[in-house]
């Protein structure tokens, strides 16, 4: 058991209610606690503060002591300490908690310094909003309506500047908007470690640029559009696309790579138009890479199966499945499967069951590859780890199926399941595929689907629901966002269905509707390590499952944020 | 008449005096040095303390007081920065002993590092003086070679470097911790106190001293002298003397150094620099460089005032006034850098506002939001007035606007940019509120009125 770090915790003061905060807490977090809005703009938990915006100025008092005798004075009309009022604000983000603090958000002083700060932000501020992208999660607005004086006293002209500078390949600028809080410019250089980003120019004129002959191309400049807290900084993918407010949020997660990034999931009448990062402070903090961020495009893809086939030519689901399970008991003995580690863990757990019912095994194809140490690890399948814990692996897996192609080329192997894996890109020739029967399910066109038996679509990660057990042996759950092409249904229908099928049981098609529940009855009754949990009882940020039994196994990923490997 | 007692000033345009070592040194430079560093360190920081010095750069803050906040137990280097960024509007005293008389100015930065264990110490030098930095780096070579400064200096095993630093023109550099920022090589964004305050987190984030120029010079004479005969010079809580610059509209402006709070306003303007040009009435005085409110004459100040043990009433005109730190705080604007900008009545307030305000707007760093949209919009309103666009609710609005801005910024520079047009305001919204009408028959001839 890892000991809990033993926290100092103190009491403050805020708008009259006590909260005992941990020491250093800033006042905005710490009035977070007691329900306190103390709005900002250049402030974010997961950056260096600086201060500039001044929005979230407070008044601060201490307890009085006496200079000579450090004794506390005592207020004799409340019977308590007395509390000595600074004269001035105090900016909120930049003022942390000590013993005895008292912070008043409700005075006069703090109303006119919000009235005034919001008043300075908009007098060169451009009346955008009806064509704004960032309209409906604008701070500005938001805080312009909760803390703005109503109207405008400026009569004069503008600033004028750049209004589409491209700052890179995915990041358009507006410089009008930009409310100079340098966010950006703290997370490129923070967060991303590509310090790209600076003011050119000084007081209002100052603009944000790059720095010369350089680009924000780094793969994790969309979290820049994400921070800013105008519409200053645009996603160009994104750009006059949609109104915000008609998107459906989804909670989901970042497949690309083991670490899980956990993100949202942003759709209308069944098309996704974004995907943004979902705060988790033990996996991504606030951020997500850019390249997890286009991966709805596989949803819409030119390459998309859709159609159920065998030998080529269309066929309903019953009779597909009907097909592979006549198949697969004409070659009893001579089946192999070869699963994914970008199939869920329900899914996993169902291959499973498959293999062991037809006493044969299973190989995952692994994919390693680049990381840079934040949020893209060198394991490029999200849930290696679900494998391994379902027991459909037992060893790490490897790219090149070379038992497997051994086995073909034998003539031991008749028939290859394979969920989602292109043989041909781990180790298996075309022309050995031609020599087995292959019943392909999964999500999108390759050299194996072109040489399959059967075909059967199944869905992506935005259509389905499921888990995935990260690096970290963090089981996160994600659900549909958008729903599945028209007549392909979910893995674990075509699982169940098949494994039926194979035992003589009439194929029924039904939905998904209650099989993850299902499943995880099955699940938590046959994995020890998950045998508390059900699907709903995940909480959104996953939890850490046991990994002892694994701990001696070399796994590729290096250091990432909130990931250091076990050595 | 008062008669000026020049300490600092001592060879400052005296016929035959060079800024070169040998000169310097025939007029007994670098002896108090020599003598200093025979002493214990804390005792010149007591000679300090006991003097009373006062920074004059602006804040007029103690400097024993600002030496004994430094970090001494982190165990970083300290630095000392030496503050000769002069840029405050109607202030021209340290450029004179830069470049006049620049081996005084050395020789009080090596007593205050020996004084402070100061290893490593700059002079950040206004972007617009490149002489004043050709001779701080031809005056540093001398001393080197002369063993006062580098290694081992005059025969003891204390060692430490002086380097020229040159700024590249932004007012914003002569606060202290954007000056801080700018010797870093970054954006001279002054920093947010706390946490960091130059004595605990300065330059490299470690313990650092930045003084004005004038006050390093002092800390010479200070241990020359010793803290407790130069606490008698001036008066007391004003110790010292202190060179007043006086610009504009009196018939001998120039600089002038005084004991502190030995002569009255009245009588620096009247029997110093001669009083107001032939035909003209001092109408307003602007005591401590461009960002100190603004006097009116005709004032009159009352109040109580400390003098001594006991407090007596004060009931003064303007030019009753002592030319004090206190004093000129005690009537509601401040001795500051000791620009002392004269006005007479030729002068159109609206237009002498105009003029401060595009200095503020063009200077304001940009990184806050009051001082960065409050400067401009200022700016603009006054550039309006003047250029014949003025409204009788324009001089409501000034105010308003610089009320948003001061005591709500990172930096000293929203005061300074608001405490123009408060008191401007205050003390001639009589004229804000007629000076439409009073153009609306020149606004062709004032529209070519550059106003910068």
């Amino acid at each position: 058991m890892i000991a809990t770090p033993t926290v100092d915790l103190i009491t403050v003061n805020i708008d009259g209610k006590d909260v005992a905060v941990p020491k250093g807490t800033n006042v905005i977090e710490a009035a977070a606690k007691v329900g306190v809005d103390v709005p900002h703009y250049c402030y974010h938990p997961k950056l260096t503060v600086v201060g500039n915006c001044r929005m979230c100025l407070v008044e601060m008092g201490l307890p009085a002591v006496d200079p000579a005798t450090k004794t506390p004075v005592m207020d004799p009309a409340t019977g308590k300490q007395k509390i000595n009022w600074m004269p001035r604000p105090v900016i909120g983000c930049a003022t942390n908690a000590s013993p005895g603090l008292h912070i008043r958000t409700t005075t006069q002083l703090v109303k006119d310094c919000r009235e005034g700060v919001m008043e300075f932000l908009l007098v060169n501020h451009p009346l955008d909003c009806p064509i704004c992208d960032q309209a409906g999660e604008c701070k500005l607005q938001e805080q312009a309506t909760g803390y703005g004086r109503g109207y405008s006293r400026y009569v004069e002209d503008k600033n004028v500047k750049p209004k589409r500078t491209v700052l890179g390949p995915r990041v358009t600028l507006d410089d009008e908007r930009c409310i100079l809080c340098s966010r950006c410019i703290r997370f490129s250089k923070e967060v991303a470690k590509d310090d790209v980003l600076g003011f050119i120019d000084r007081g209002s004129t100052s603009t944000l640029t790059c720095f010369p002959g350089k680009q924000l191309e780094n793969n994790y400049s969309l979290n820049t559009v994400d921070i800013c807290p105008v519409g200053a900084l645009t996603s160009t993918d994104f750009r006059f696309k949609m109104r915000v407010w008609f998107l459906k949020q989804t909670n989901s997660i970042d497949t690309e790579t083991s670490v899980g990034a956990n993100t949202v999931v942003w759709s209308r009448e069944g098309q996704i138009y974004r995907i943004t990062p979902r705060q988790n402070d033990e996996v991504n903090d606030t951020w997500m890479a850019d390249s997890g961020r286009v991966l709805y495009k596989q949803v819409k893809a030119e390459d998309r199966l859709t159609h159920t086939s065998v030998a080529k030519q269309a066929a309903s689901l019953a009779e597909a499945i009907t097909k592979a399970s006549e198949l697969i008991k004409a070659n009893a003995g001579a089946v192999r499967l070869v699963a994914s580690g970008k199939n869920t863990v329900e899914e996993q757990f169902l291959i499973k069951r498959l293999a062991d019912s037809l006493a044969t095994k299973t190989s995952l194809v692994s994919r390693v590859g680049a990381g840079d140490n934040i949020l893209v690890s060198k394991d490029h399948n999200p849930n290696v780890r679900g494998a391994l814990l379902t027991g459909l692996i037992s060893e790490l897996p490897t790219a090149q199926l070379t038992t497997l192609s051994s086995e073909i080329d034998s003539g031991k192997v008749k028939v290859v399941i394979s969920f989602s894996e292109d043989l041909t890109a781990a180790g298996i020739s075309e022309s050995q595929l031609s020599k087995v029967q292959v019943i392909y399910i999964g999500t999108h066109h390759n050299k194996t689907t072109g040489l399959a038996a059967i075909v059967i679509p199944s869905l992506t990660v935005f259509e389905k629901s499921g888990t995935f057990i990260n690096q970290q042996f963090r089981i996160q759950k994600f659900v549909a966002a958008v729903p599945g092409p028209s007549g392909v249904v979910d893995d674990l229908v075509i699982l169940n269905h098949l494994t039926s099928s194979l035992h003589g049981i009439a194929v029924q098609l039904t939905q998904a509707a209650g099989l993850i529940a299902q499943t995880w009855t099955s699940l938590s009754a046959t994995i020890p390590s998950l045998a508390p949990l059900s699907f709903s009882t995940i909480p959104e940020t996953g939890l850490l499952v046991d990994s002892t039994a694994f701990a001696k196994l070399p796994f590729v990923e290096t250091e990432t944020l909130h990931f250091k490997p076990v050595v | 008449m008062p008669e000026q007692r020049r300490i600092i000033f001592k060879h400052i345009d005296s016929p035959g005096y060079t800024n070169d070592i040998a000169c310097y040194q025939q007029n007994g430079g670098y002896e108090t040095l020599k003598a200093a560093v025979l002493r214990k360190p804390e005792e010149l920081i007591e000679e300090v303390k006991k003097s009373g010095l006062r920074g004059r750069g602006g804040a007029g803050f103690s400097c024993g007081l600002k030496w004994s906040l430094l970090d001494r137990k982190s165990g970083k280097p300290i630095y000392l920065i030496v503050n000769a960024d002069e840029s405050e509007p109607g202030t021209f005293k340290d450029r004179y002993i830069l470049h006049q008389d620049p081996h005084q100015l050395i020789e009080g930065m090596m007593i205050t590092c020996f004084a402070n264990n100061v290893k490593q110490a700059y002079i950040y030098i206004r972007g617009e003086f490149p002489e004043g930095a050709r001779i701080l780096e031809k005056a540093l070579a001398e001393a080197r070679k002369a063993n006062f400064v580098g290694s081992n200096i005059v025969g003891t095993t204390y060692s430490c470097d002086i380097f020229v630093h040159r700024g590249a023109g932004a007012y914003i550099c002569g606060e202290e911790t954007g000056l801080i920022e700018s010797i870093e090589g970054k954006r001279p964004y002054p920093r947010i106190k706390p946490p960091f305050f130059p004595a605990v987190l300065g330059l490299y984030q470690c313990p650092t001293i930045v003084n004005n120029v004038e006050t390093l010079c002092h800390v010479k004479h200070i241990a020359a002298m010793g803290g407790e005969a130069y606490s008698k010079i001036g008066t007391p809580g004003n110790t010292g003397t202190r060179i007043l610059c006086v610009s504009g509209h009196v018939k001998r402006p120039g600089y002038y150094e005084f004991e502190v709070g030995k002569l009255t306003l009245g009588e620096l303007l009247n029997d110093v620099c001669g009083g107001p040009l032939p035909g003209r009435t001092f109408k307003a005085v602007i005591p401590g460089g461009s960002s100190a409110k603004i006097l009116r004459f005709g004032e009159r100040f009352k109040g109580k005032r400390k003098v001594g043990a006991e407090m007596q009433d004060y009931d003064w005109g303007l030019d009753d006034v002592p030319m004090d730190f206190d004093s000129l705080a005690m009537i509601g604007s401040m001795a500051g850098s000791g620009g002392v900008i004269v006005m007479d009545d030729s002068v159109s307030m609206v237009e002498a506002l105009a003029n401060i305000n595009a200095f503020y707007a063009h200077e304001s760093c940009g990184q806050c939001t009051p001082c960065r949209e409050g400067s401009l919009w200022m700016k603009r309103i006054t550039n309006r007035m003047v250029l014949g666009g003025a409204r009788p609710e324009d001089g409501a609005l000034l105010k308003n606007v610089a009320d948003q801005i001061a005591g709500r910024t990172i930096c000293a520079f929203g005061e300074a940019c608001s405490w123009p047009t408060q008191s401007f305001v205050l003390k001639f919204g009589e004229e804000f509120k007629t000076y439409a009408e009073r153009t609306k028959d020149s606004s062709a001839t004032l529209a070519t009125t550059p106003l910068v």
